[in-house]
């Protein structure tokens, strides 16, 4: 069957290669600006860009003969608990015929979540469905580790742009292994590859931590590649979210330990849904590991992500760590994000007393 | 006296009979932030971040209002009531967005309200509450049974078609006359408590219905069982209490047919909204009988613009019952 997923950035290569060992075609498109403009015709004006890029996608691929659209749920306060059964009224109203699955939290509903996954896998035997995740899962967290590697290589690179194309090279690698021991060794290929770009290692970079919503976080096409810019600019970023924990804390039973929830309770003392909390928190750690500054990226009208951004400034003074929050949405455009980017580095140089950041 | 202050909007609209009877018992005196007005919201939209929506700018600017007047201010932590659904992320955050967005407040009284985990939570929240003012237990035990009372009574007065305010007057032994004459036309306004009863924010838009000659029903006029009969519409019920109020309101008032037209009130930048507005929306499409419009309003609705689309919705709904008996005269 043809099916389209949400896109999510270098995490699809693991989410494709997931649902089609079941015997189905992946056509999902990376987002672009048509899109965006399709999904923004017909989502609701105050819907969030995530919401709208996704609808953009669905319709992309339903024109190009999906049949089955697979997402996720939640059970709040995030809006996004909400969003696929939306679409699909959308969708449908737009005249388009097509199955939806969409994975509820698996604490709700054991029977409705293994259904699901039986009605994906089709009749692939159990053993094989647990194998199948299992690979992918490790698929997924090589390409984080990866991620994460170009994160710390990007800033030092001394010809611009070099990271990008290696990375890319290392995505291709690893979403052409076969099994886990493949997916095992074009980690180990890639980091090589990492390594070996030609770097600057004795620049001292600034650090930035990157808190928000995950989507906009993980998704370069909807913060318009705000880690890529700022790597190129000399700057070592650091991701307050990944996929494969999200996943690790919504899927599976690990008892939710997590440290920047701990770190929001002075001043947030209450789960709100989406990343609020985390973003919250995220800044008091930032700020207590002596990061140099932070970037908020959230989409416009994000419920969770207002009430965060209200009490940031709060926790920029009490921890002494500089704030920018960048609302997200379809009008945003690339050279508006780069310009502001560039003031808010200029101030962390001046509050540290340098002057520029190359040495080159 | 300890003084607390209560803002007057947004949960005002549905629990202030609740938490008034309550603290006068226990002996506080309650003060409620003036009126909206202009000058409030005017505060309240320098004070907050921008991208917030409209009622909780209002309610930083009644806070604003307060907050030199009292000695505490009470701000209950909304998080779910039923035990199932929960309040809007807005809510689950407003005592922290207030105590970071003002400076100079009085020590705010935020009480977690999370029935999720059983009644029990709502005595210690009660006892915790209680016991600020007075030790004896069973002066808090005897406050919370009389604040039942007359939160009961307010919900009832609601579902006879008074809107807050009046009930809330009703409560205080004011007289007052639903006019119900005889109406061609039924509307239903389904918006949340805040937005729709508070006057000057709707501007006055029931009030309005009513002097053009329209019956007006709202979602509290349903009763419980009726309002849950109507989820099976639902692929998903919605996890916002007010949202899943209006929601299910909506398709009652679409089920039943026994109203002209919907009108749905929705504040600029409300979030939920966008999924209930739309669902309610493709809903109408599908059926003929019973027309919707969506108002949004913000801080700059102006009465005149409001005034004038609601002539013209109430002319709509005319012509359209018109041509109908019309049509049923001939065949």
């Amino acid at each position: 069957m043809k099916v389209v997923l949400p896109y999510l950035s270098n995490s699809h290569v693991a989410l494709k290669s997931l649902i089609e060992s079941f015997d189905h075609q992946v056509i999902t498109n990376q987002p672009s600006k048509k899109t965006l403009s399709l999904g923004v015709q017909h989502s609701p004006e105050f819907a969030c860009i995530p919401f709208k890029i996704l609808l953009g996608t669905y319709i992309e691929a339903l024109e190009n003969g999906a049949e089955m659209i697979i997402t996720s749920g939640g059970k709040g306060p995030c809006r996004a608990g909400h969003y696929g059964q939306l679409h699909k009224e959308i969708l449908e109203d737009l005249g388009y015929e097509f199955e939806m699955i969409v994975f509820e939290s698996l604490t709700d509903s054991f029977r409705d979540f293994f259904g699901k996954i039986r009605k994906v896998a089709g009749d692939a035997s159990w053993i094989r469905i647990f194998k199948t995740i299992w690979r992918e899962w490790n698929r997924l967290t090589v390409l984080d580790k990866l991620q994460q590697k170009v994160h710390k290589v990007r800033p030092r690179e001394l010809k611009p742009g070099h990271t990008t194309d290696v990375f890319d090279e290392v995505v291709d690698l690893v979403a052409q292994a076969e099994s886990i021991a493949e997916i095992k060794e074009a980690k180990k290929q890639g980091i090589d590859k990492l390594e070996a770009i030609p770097q600057n290692k004795d620049f001292e970079p600034l650090k930035i931590g990157i808190i928000g919503e995950i989507y906009v976080v993980l998704e370069p096409f909807a913060n318009l590649e705000v880690e890529k810019v700022l790597g190129e600019m000399g700057v070592e970023v650091d991701r307050s979210i990944y996929l494969s924990d999200w996943t690790e804390e919504h899927s599976f039973f690990v008892p939710a330990e997590d440290p920047a929830r701990d770190a929001a309770k002075p001043y947030l003392d209450q789960l709100i849904g989406g990343h609020g909390q985390e973003s919250v928190g995220s800044t008091v750690l930032y700020g207590q590991n002596d990061y140099d500054g932070v970037i908020h990226l959230a989409p416009f009208t994000c419920i969770p992500e207002i009430v965060a951004k209200s009490i940031l400034p709060e926790v920029s003074k009490e921890e002494d760590i500089p704030v920018l929050t960048l609302f997200l949405d379809e009008k945003t455009g690339g050279e508006g994000i780069r310009t502001r980017l560039e003031a808010f580095i200029d101030l962390l140089l001046q509050k540290q007393g340098r002057k520029e950041m190359k040495i080159s | 006296m300890v003084k607390i202050g209560i803002p007057k909007t947004l949960a005002y609209y549905v629990y202030f009979p609740l938490w008034k009877t309550f603290l006068e018992e226990l002996g506080v005196k309650i003060i409620l932030s003036d009126d909206t007005s202009r000058e409030i919201i005017d505060a309240g939209v320098k004070e907050t971040v921008n991208d917030a929506c409209v009622p909780i700018k209002l309610f930083h600017g009644h806070v604003l209002n307060l907050k030199d007047r009292v000695d505490y201010l009470f701000i209950p932590r909304l998080v779910s009531l039923n035990g199932q659904t929960i309040y809007c992320p807005k809510f689950l955050g407003l005592p922290d967005m207030v105590a970071s967005s003002l400076d100079d407040l009085p020590p705010i009284l935020a009480p977690d309200i999370d029935l999720r985990e059983g009644l029990l939570n709502l005595y210690k929240v009660i006892f915790k509450l209680g016991t600020k003012f007075t030790s004896n237990p069973l002066k808090i035990i005897k406050a919370a049974y009389k604040a039942k009372q007359d939160w009961k009574q307010f919900n009832q007065y609601l579902q006879a078609g008074y809107t807050a305010v009046e009930a809330m007057d009703k409560l205080n032994g004011a007289e007052i006359d639903l006019n119900e004459g005889d109406n061609d036309l039924k509307v239903a306004i389904l918006g949340y408590p805040y937005i729709i009863y508070d006057p000057f924010v709707s501007v006055g838009m029931i009030q309005k219905l009513r002097e053009l000659g329209v019956k007006v029903v709202t979602a509290d006029m349903i009763p419980e069982p009726e309002l849950e009969k109507n989820f099976k519409g639902l692929s998903k019920e919605l996890f916002w209490t007010f949202s899943d109020q209006k929601i299910k309101a909506g398709l009652h008032y679409y089920e039943q047919a026994d109203v002209d037209g919907i009108i749905h009130v929705t504040a600029f930048g409300c979030g939920p909204d966008f999924i209930v507005d739309k669902k309610l929306e493709l809903e109408g499409k599908r059926r003929k009988d019973v027309s919707f419009m969506c108002l949004t309003i913000d801080e700059h609705t102006g009465e005149a613009g409001i005034v004038t689309r609601l002539e013209a919705y109430v002319d709509m709904l005319k012509l359209r019952s018109d041509r109908n008996e019309s049509s049923l005269t001939v065949s």
